[in-house]
């Protein structure tokens, strides 16, 4: 056997370093997060006239809507809510739910796991002629006469001047009158945090303008959301237009800022 | 039919449970037992004096415990102060701890004042640091006089009738807890009010004509025949009243058929049939009711007076102690989506589960033995220690 020849061990040793070198650095750049407000730069306005503006809590004026007609039951916007929010299992600020309707009007209404999983099959455990089909979408109504906000003892969920129905954890006592209280069982208990948990209309994204995260994934833009002071924007064309708008409930006497396009008389 | 059952996601949970089924009943007991010290302090019924004093101890007892259901209940209970400190005024809630301050404080300096030369005595005996408590409790003074104890008498009167609109509000008010949440078909109505507060007195009473012959029949002491007489009557009296508007709620409702009636109908003929129509409505009321009809309008012999009268005090106990359930729990059973119904496992070890309902519920039994170590129950006790 003869001896090594340095030439070629330096030239290894040089590829090794190298290798290390690049493994090392490139793992640093997945350790070492980017800057938060040079990603958010990044990001451009979903919702215009937000960023650089004053936020004039008095004049602003949202709204959301729901187009039945053109949700598919995929459970992006649950699954999007879910890891915005780390929602816990079993619990939901939004869901969808599948209505199915036989020739004698009988009405089944399911909402496995929320719609999380997207409704992938038909259901099986159900043996009759359908006539009609649709999912829908729901989260809170931010009421302009909220419930939740009526009962709640301490002030711990209260109406923001802007139009949003919002929770303070910190004072919440988890007495759950609000979940009691809510026609449209939006509310729940974080079986953490003890206090009481709902959808907020990613107030957090809104106030940089950007889209609730679920109106953000939905892929065939069933959930709508903007300002109805922006005479250009989508929610406000659907509400100024003949198309039928409603709301969940109406009987309760909350006025929801939440519309429905094209609702059927047997969603409750 | 399984498929048909839908109940929303989030309704899964039945968020008040038993806490709030005791709550109601704990409070319901100070309420019935108060207005037994408000007939004989107020309203001069003499045949009730052997249990006064009792029921004013009995219904402080369980005041004083009454809070600690709801302490156990509350998600973050170390916040609990920011109900008195920032109360919402537009909440019914918000109210619950004034409310109690008011009736705790008037109930304590009533049974004060009632025994005040009891208290006197005690005092007289105690030397050194034990005698600052009694100072206060007495209110530092030492007069016995009978000008003084009628003037106690006067002040005493008083406050037992401010204590009826206290002791009203404090119950009528649960009731409207649950009368005034619109979302819940089974709660919203104005009666619930009224219903809660007839039965809260129909609960008193039964626990305190129960309570008095066991203690009673404990002690080996005669049990005051005419007292438990006039209690059964004024029973039958608000058990008429409050079992007539428990099933008027339900009656005009299943006339007049609205969606009202559609969604409760499932509810009380579907998962509450048997807590509802068998035990609340058919074995704890109907028959109670015939037995009380029977108690009231003839004369029986002293022995099958007393045993009936302490069945149907247990049974009545059992029939308001169901009311609660069926309002509280079974209301929950019902989603809001009308359209099905979820399901409710007590767990004997979780915060609120079944272990901590015996204690809660023992608890009160503990501080009334307490507290009749010093104020004597019975005026007969009284005579003999001094």
């Amino acid at each position: 056997m003869g001896k090594p020849d340095k030439g070629l061990d330096r030239e290894r040793r040089d590829f090794i370093k190298k290798v290390l070198n690049g493994a090392v650095a490139g793992s640093l750049l997945l350790v070492i997060p980017m800057p938060a407000g040079a990603a958010a730069k990044e990001v451009p306005e979903q919702i215009k006239g937000i960023r650089g503006q004053k936020w004039d809590m008095a004049h602003k004026r949202f709204a959301f809507i729901v187009d039945i007609t053109r949700c598919i039951g995929c459970g992006s916007c649950v699954v999007a809510d879910r890891r915005e929010y780390n929602v816990p299992a079993g619990y939901y600020r939004t869901w969808v739910e599948r209505y199915l309707k036989d020739l004698d009007d009988q009405v089944y209404v399911d909402s496995p796991n929320g719609g999380f999983d997207g409704y992938q099959a038909p259901r099986k455990d159900i043996e009759v002629e359908v006539r009609d089909t649709f999912f829908v979408p729901k989260l809170c109504n931010m009421c302009k006469e909220p419930p939740c906000v009526q009962v709640c003892p301490v002030g711990a969920t209260f109406k923001s001047p802007d139009g949003f129905v919002l929770m303070d954890p910190q004072r919440c006592v988890g007495c759950a009158y609000c979940i009691q209280a809510c026609p449209y069982s939006a509310r729940f208990l974080d079986p953490f945090t003890r206090t009481a948990e709902k959808c907020s209309w990613c107030y957090h994204r809104v106030r940089k303008g950007l889209l609730p995260v679920c109106v953000n994934v939905c892929p065939t833009r069933a959930r709508k959301f903007g300002d109805l002071n922006d005479k250009s924007s989508e929610v406000y064309k659907l509400l100024h237009e003949h198309e039928v708008l409603t709301v969940l409930k109406k009987d309760m006497g909350t006025y929801p800022a939440l519309y429905y396009k094209g609702l059927r008389r047997e969603v409750v | 039919m399984d498929a048909l059952n839908f109940v929303f996601p989030n309704d899964l949970h039945v968020h008040w449970s038993m806490m709030i089924v005791l709550y109601p009943y704990l409070t319901g007991l100070v309420d019935g037992s108060f207005i037994v010290a408000a007939l004989y302090y107020v309203f001069g019924v003499q045949s009730l004096k052997p249990i006064s004093r009792f029921s004013l101890v009995f219904a402080l007892a369980f005041l004083s415990c009454a809070m600690f259901p709801l302490l156990m209940h509350l998600g973050r209970p170390e916040r609990n102060h920011n109900m008195m400190i920032t109360p919402s005024p537009t909440s019914a809630m918000s109210g619950a701890g004034f409310i109690f301050t008011v009736a705790i404080v008037l109930i304590g300096l009533i049974v004060l004042l009632v025994y005040r030369p009891t208290l006197v005595k005690l005092r007289l005996k105690t030397k050194g640091i034990m005698q600052i408590p009694y100072r206060l409790l007495t209110m530092d003074s030492t007069n016995l006089s009978p000008e003084s104890l009628e003037l106690d008498r006067k002040i005493i009167k008083v406050l037992v009738a401010i204590g009826i609109p206290v002791a009203t509000v404090l119950h009528g008010y649960v009731g409207f807890l649950f009368g005034g949440v619109k979302a819940n078909p089974s709660w919203s109505t104005p009666l619930m009010p009224v219903i809660f507060l007839f039965s809260a007195c129909v609960s008193g009473f039964s626990a305190l004509i129960l309570a008095y012959m066991v203690i009673k029949k404990v002690q080996h002491q005669p049990v005051d025949i005419p007292c438990v007489r006039t209690c059964i009557n004024i029973l039958a009296g608000f058990f008429i009243l409050a079992f007539s508007f428990e099933m008027l709620e339900v009656f005009s409702h299943s006339y007049l058929k609205t969606w009202y009636h559609h969604s409760v109908e499932g509810l009380l003929n579907g998962p509450l049939f048997y807590s509802f129509w068998v035990w609340q409505v058919g074995i704890c009321s109907v028959l109670p009711l015939l037995l009380l009809g029977w108690l009231c309008l003839f004369k029986l012999k002293t022995s099958v007076f007393k045993f009936f009268a302490g069945a149907v005090s247990l049974m009545l106990l059992l029939q308001v102690l169901l009311m609660r359930w069926n309002v509280v729990i079974g209301g929950q059973l019902m989603s809001k989506s009308t359209r099905g119904y979820t399901q409710f496992h007590p767990e004997w070890f979780d915060k609120e589960g079944i272990l901590t309902v015996i204690v809660l519920v023992s608890l009160p039994f503990i501080v009334l033995f307490i507290m009749s170590k010093i104020f004597p129950l019975w005026l007969e006790e009284e005579k003999n220690s001094s």
